[in-house]
C-alpha cells in the first residue's frame, strides 16, 4: 500500500561543514498534491536541506525516504531520476541555448543516433502548450523574461522528474503579475498529486499558495504547521525564534537620557532607493546603538547598503554635522568616518589569503590614501595591540585570516573599523555563525564602544541581541521602515507586532 | 529566422565572400579550382587541428598544445618510418593512440584537479614539445610507398584543379565536425557547459566525462594535423608548427565562436581558415607585400570580431530590456 506513506520523508537529518553543525536533526514530511513552504531566516539550514534532498550534498544522519523506499540521490541526476526536480532562483537554464534545447539537454530525443530536431521542437511545443506557454522554442533562452524562464525550468524538472517539485526563492526577482502566473501552475501542479517545497520569504505569498510550512532556525525544526489555522504572529515569531512571552531587557538608568537629549550630529532624511528601501528618516547620536530588526528581504542590509555609499539612494538627504554629505561611495562615507561589516564575512568582509594584520589595516590605509602606506612595524603593533584587546585567538598576526574561527574573523573585522576610529559602525548580523563564546564578547563589546560614544547600528535577526543592545529599534517589514521602538518599548513581543501588522496590512 | 548568436558566423562569411570577390577583380586567376584545390590543401592541417580547437573554446577551455603535439607527431611519424622502418599505418595508429590519450589526461587534470585549461595546457605543450626534441632534433625526411600513395591521390576537378588526400581529410574532419556539434549528446553537452558550467551540472549534464572527452577530442584531432603535416612536408622537425595553436584560435574566434565559450559554429572555423589562407593566395598572387601582412590582417581582423561580438551581446541584451519594459 504505497499510498499510505507520505511521498518523502525525512528524519532526523544531520549535516556538518567542517565541524559546524549547518542541520541537526531536522524532520520533513512532504505529501503528494501539497504546496509545503520551507521557512527560515540566513542559515537557518533550508538550502543545506534542499540540497540534501535534491543530492547536492550527502547527508551525515538520518533517512530519506521517498514512496516509503529508503533513497540516497548521490548527485542531481540521480536525484532526477528518482523523481526529484529543482528549480534554483537564478541559475537554472542556458542563455546561450534555444527554449527547446534547455527542455531536452541531456535527453534530447534522437534517430538513429542523432538528435532529432523536429522531433525536440515538437514535443517541446506541446510540453510547454500544457502550462498555457505558447513561444518560439527555437528562439535563444536569452530573449525571454525571467518569468518565463522560471516556467519553462519548472516544465523542464516536472517532465524530467515528475514525482517532488523544490523551488529554491522563485519569485524573487517576479513582479507580482508574475508571481500569480507562476502560481497558477504551481496549483495545477499541486492538482496532478505532485508534492512541491517552495522556499521564499515573502510571508504573502506563503500563504497565498501554500498548504504547510515547516519553520528551520539554526539548523534545527522549529516545527510544521497547517497553513490555515496559524496566525501571521505566530509564524513570525517562529521564524525568529522567539516565544510570545513578555521579555523585557534590563535597563541600565541613563538609557533615555542618550537618546531623548541632544541634538542627532548624523541624519539621514527621506532617504531612500527605488526597488531597495522606501524612503526612511533616521537619526542617530553619540553613543547609542539603533537596532534594525526585520525578516529576511525586509529591506535591512539594503538600508545598511544606502547608509554606507554601497548603494546609491535616489532620494533624500543625509546630514553629518549640520551639513548636507555626499555618501556616493564607502570610500566617501569612510571619510565621513562610517564603518560597515557587512552580512557575508567570507565572501564580502575578509580577505581569506591576507594575514590577520593585513587585514586589520585595510580600512585604515584606505582611508588615508594609498599615497602613504602603512609601515609594516605600525601594522604590526597596531595588529598586536588589537589582538590584545579583542582577544582574537590564536594571537598571530601572520596567520592568513581565513584559518581563524568565524568569531575570531568577525572580532579582526570590527578591529579593522576600529583603527579608523569610526563615529558611526554598522554592524551587519555580527553573531552569525560564531560561537556561543565570541556571541557574548561581541555583544559586550558593543556596550563598551558605545559607552565611548561611538554611535552603531545594528542589523540582526536575533531579536533577543537587539534587545539586549539596542537603545532604540527600527522595525522593517516589505523593505519599509514601519515602526520605531524606542527605550522601554524595545521588547521583543513590540518588534513581532511590528513585522506582523504590516504584513497582515500588505 | 536569423538568431543573433549565428550573427558572427554570418558576418565572417560575409566578408570572406567580399574578400574573395575583391582579389577575384584583381585577380581572375583566384577563381579557379586550381588556387582553391591548394588553398585547402596547403591549410589542411590547421583546418584539421581548429577543429578540435572549436570544441575546446566552445567549451569554454582553451588547448595551447596544439602546435607542440603537431610537431611531435611530425617527428614521431618520421623517426618511425624513416629510421626505424615501422609501417606507416601502424605509425600513424600509434600516434594518435598517443596524442588522444595525451588530451584525455589534460582533461582529466583540468576537471578532477580544478587546474585552469591555460595553465595545463600550457605545461602540455613544453611536454609535447620537449618530447618532440627528444626522438630528435634534425629534420627527418620521411619516405615509404604507402606515405608516396596518399601524397600521390587526388581527384581532378573541372578547371584544371586537384582535390588531395589531404583536402579531402579536413573537409571530412570538419563535416564529421560539424555534426557531432550540432547532432549528438556530447556536443550538445559541451555548449551548455561553455554556456554555464554550474547551471549544466545541476541540469544534469555529464561535465567531467565530457571534458575529458573534449580534450581528448582535441588530442586526436592535433595528432591528425600532425600526420596531415607530415604528408604535407614529407619530413619530421621538432622545431615546426611554433605558434599554430594561436593560428587555431584566431581562426575559430574569426569563424565567430565567442572565446567564454557555449556560441559558435564548426563551420564558422572553416570559413576562418579559408580567410586566413585566402589573404596568403592574395599575397602570393601580388608578389610584392611581405607575406607577414597575413598576421597584420588577421590581427585587424581579430580586434574587429572582438569588437563586434561585444557589440551583439550588448544590443541583445538591450533588446531583451526593452522586451520587458514593454512587457510591463
Amino acid at each position: 500500500m504505497a499510498e499510505s506513506y507520505p511521498l518523502l520523508e525525512a528524519r532526523g537529518i544531520g549535516k556538518a561543514f567542517l565541524g559546524i553543525a549547518a542541520l541537526d536533526g531536522v524532520d520533513f514530511t512532504l505529501g503528494r498534491g501539497e504546496i509545503h513552504a520551507l521557512l527560515g531566516e540566513n542559515g537557518a539550514g533550508k538550502s543545506t536541506l534542499i540540497k540534501i534532498l535534491t543530492g547536492v550534498y550527502s547527508r551525515d544522519r538520518g533517512t530519506l525516504q521517498l514512496d516509503g523506499a529508503e533513497v540516497t540521490p548521490a548527485s542531481v541526476a540521480d536525484a532526477q531520476k528518482l523523481g526529484i526536480g529543482t528549480v534554483y532562483q537564478e541559475v537554472n537554464l542556458l542563455e546561450n541555448l534555444t527554449v527547446a534545447e534547455n527542455l531536452y539537454l541531456g535527453r534530447q530525443p534522437t534517430r538513429f543516433g542523432m538528435i532529432d530536431r523536429r522531433e525536440m521542437r515538437r514535443r517541446s511545443k506541446a510540453l510547454l502548450t500544457r502550462y498555457g506557454l505558447d513561444i518560439d522554442v527555437d528562439a535563444l533562452l536569452s530573449s525571454y523574461s525571467v518569468a518565463i524562464r522560471q516556467i519553462i525550468a519548472i516544465a523542464r524538472a516536472v517532465d524530467l522528474s515528475g514525482k517532488v517539485l523544490v523551488l529554491d526563492e522563485p519569485t524573487a526577482s517576479l513582479d507580482s503579475h508574475e508571481v500569480e502566473t507562476l502560481f497558477t501552475v504551481l496549483r495545477r501542479l499541486r492538482e496532478d498529486g505532485l508534492g512541491i517545497v517552495i522556499i521564499t520569504h515573502f510571508l504573502n505569498q506563503v500563504y497565498a499558495v501554500a498548504d504547510r510550512v515547516t519553520v528551520l532556525r539554526n539548523g534545527r525544526l522549529v516545527g510544521t504547521r497547517d497553513l490555515a489555522n496559524l496566525p501571521r504572529l505566530e509564524l513570525i515569531s517562529m521564524m525568529l525564534g522567539r516565544e510570545l512571552q513578555h521579555m523585557t531587557r534590563e535597563r541600565q538608568p541613563g538609557d533615555e537620557t542618550i537618546t531623548t537629549t541632544g541634538e542627532a550630529p548624523i541624519r539621514f532624511e527621506g532617504y531612500g532607493k527605488r526597488g531597495s528601501v522606501a524612503p526612511f528618516d533616521l537619526a542617530v547620536r553619540p553613543g547609542e546603538v539603533v537596532g534594525i530588526a526585520g525578516l529576511l528581504g525586509s529591506g535591512r542590509s539594503e538600508t545598511a547598503f544606502l547608509m554606507f555609499g554601497i548603494d546609491r539612494a535616489d532620494s533624500g538627504t543625509a546630514t553629518i554635522d549640520g551639513k548636507p554629505a555626499s555618501l556616493s561611495s564607502p570610500e566617501s562615507a569612510i571619510g565621513h568616518g562610517f564603518g560597515f561589516c557587512p552580512e557575508e564575512r567570507k565572501t564580502d568582509g575578509i580577505i581569506g589569503d591576507f594575514s590577520v594584520a593585513d587585514n586589520i589595516a585595510l580600512a585604515l590605509q584606505a582611508s588615508r590614501g594609498w599615497a602613504k602606506p602603512i609601515s609594516s612595524r605600525e601594522k604590526q603593533a597596531l595588529a598586536e595591540s588589537f589582538i590584545k584587546s579583542l582577544d582574537i585567538r590564536p594571537a598571530s598576526t601572520e596567520k592568513p585570516i581565513k584559518l581563524l574561527s568565524g568569531g575570531n574573523q568577525q572580532k579582526a573585522i570590527l578591529a579593522r573599523w576600529l583603527a579608523t576610529e569610526p563615529r558611526l559602525l554598522i554592524l551587519d548580523e555580527p553573531t552569525r555563525g560564531i560561537d556561543i563564546g565570541a556571541h557574548a564578547e561581541i555583544l559586550k563589546m558593543i556596550e563598551r564602544l558605545c559607552a565611548e560614544g561611538m554611535s552603531l547600528v545594528v542589523i540582526s535577526s536575533e531579536l533577543d541581541e537587539l534587545t539586549a543592545v539596542a537603545h532604540r529599534v527600527i522595525v522593517l517589514s516589505d523593505r519599509r521602515h514601519v515602526a520605531e521602538l524606542v527605550g522601554k518599548q524595545v521588547t521583543t513581543d513590540n518588534i513581532l507586532q511590528a513585522i506582523a501588522s504590516r504584513t497582515e496590512a500588505a | 529566422m536569423i538568431h543573433t548568436r549565428n550573427l558572427p558566423f554570418i558576418t565572417t562569411l560575409g566578408i570572406f565572400i567580399l574578400a574573395y570577390i575583391l582579389c577575384v577583380t584583381q585577380y581572375p586567376n583566384m577563381l579557379s579550382t586550381r588556387v582553391i584545390g591548394n588553398l585547402l590543401t596547403d591549410n589542411a592541417f590547421l583546418g584539421i587541428a581548429a577543429v578540435g580547437m572549436t570544441f575546446v573554446i566552445l567549451s569554454g577551455g582553451i588547448d595551447l598544445s596544439i602546435g607542440s603535439v603537431i610537431a611531435f607527431t611530425s617527428v614521431f611519424v618520421a623517426v618511425m618510418v624513416g629510421s626505424l622502418g615501422v609501417h606507416p599505418l601502424v605509425a600513424f595508429a600509434a600516434v594518435l593512440a598517443i596524442s588522444t590519450i595525451f588530451g584525455s589526461a589534460m582533461g582529466a587534470m583540468i576537471r578532477y584537479l580544478g587546474i585552469p585549461p591555460f595553465v595545463v595546457t600550457l605545461a602540455g605543450m613544453f611536454l609535447a614539445r620537449g618530447a618532440a626534441y627528444l626522438i630528435s632534433t634534425e629534420s627527418v625526411p620521411i619516405s615509404h610507398p604507402v606515405i608516396d600513395a596518399i601524397q600521390g591521390f587526388y581527384f581532378r576537378v573541372p578547371g584544371g584543379g586537384r582535390l588531395t588526400a589531404l583536402a579531402m581529410l579536413m573537409l571530412i574532419v570538419f563535416l564529421l565536425g560539424a555534426f557531432v556539434a550540432a547532432r549528438t549528446r556530447f556536443g550538445a553537452n559541451i555548449y551548455a557547459i561553455g554556456g554555464n558550467q554550474q547551471s549544466a551540472e545541476l541540469m544534469g549534464v555529464p561535465v567531467g566525462p565530457t571534458t575529458v572527452g573534449i580534450y581528448a577530442l582535441s588530442g586526436f584531432l592535433s595528432g591528425l594535423a600532425g600526420i596531415a603535416y607530415t604528408l604535407y612536408t614529407s619530413s619530421g622537425y621538432s622545431l615546426a608548427t611554433v605558434g599554430v595553436e594561436l593560428d587555431a584560435i584566431a581562426a575559430v574566434v574569426i569563424g565567430g565562436t565567442l572565446l567564454t565559450g557555449g556560441v559558435g559554429l564548426v563551420a564558422g572555423t572553416f570559413i576562418g581558415i579559408m580567410i586566413q589562407g585566402l589573404i596568403q593566395t592574395y599575397i602570393v598572387f601580388d608578389g610584392t607585400l611581405s607575406s607577414w601582412w597575413t598576421k597584420i590582417v588577421i590581427g585587424i581582423l581579430l580586434f574587429v570580431f572582438i569588437v563586434l561580438q561585444r557589440g551583439i551581446i550588448w544590443y541583445s541584451d538591450r533588446r531583451l530590456a526593452e522586451s520587458r519594459l514593454k512587457e510591463v
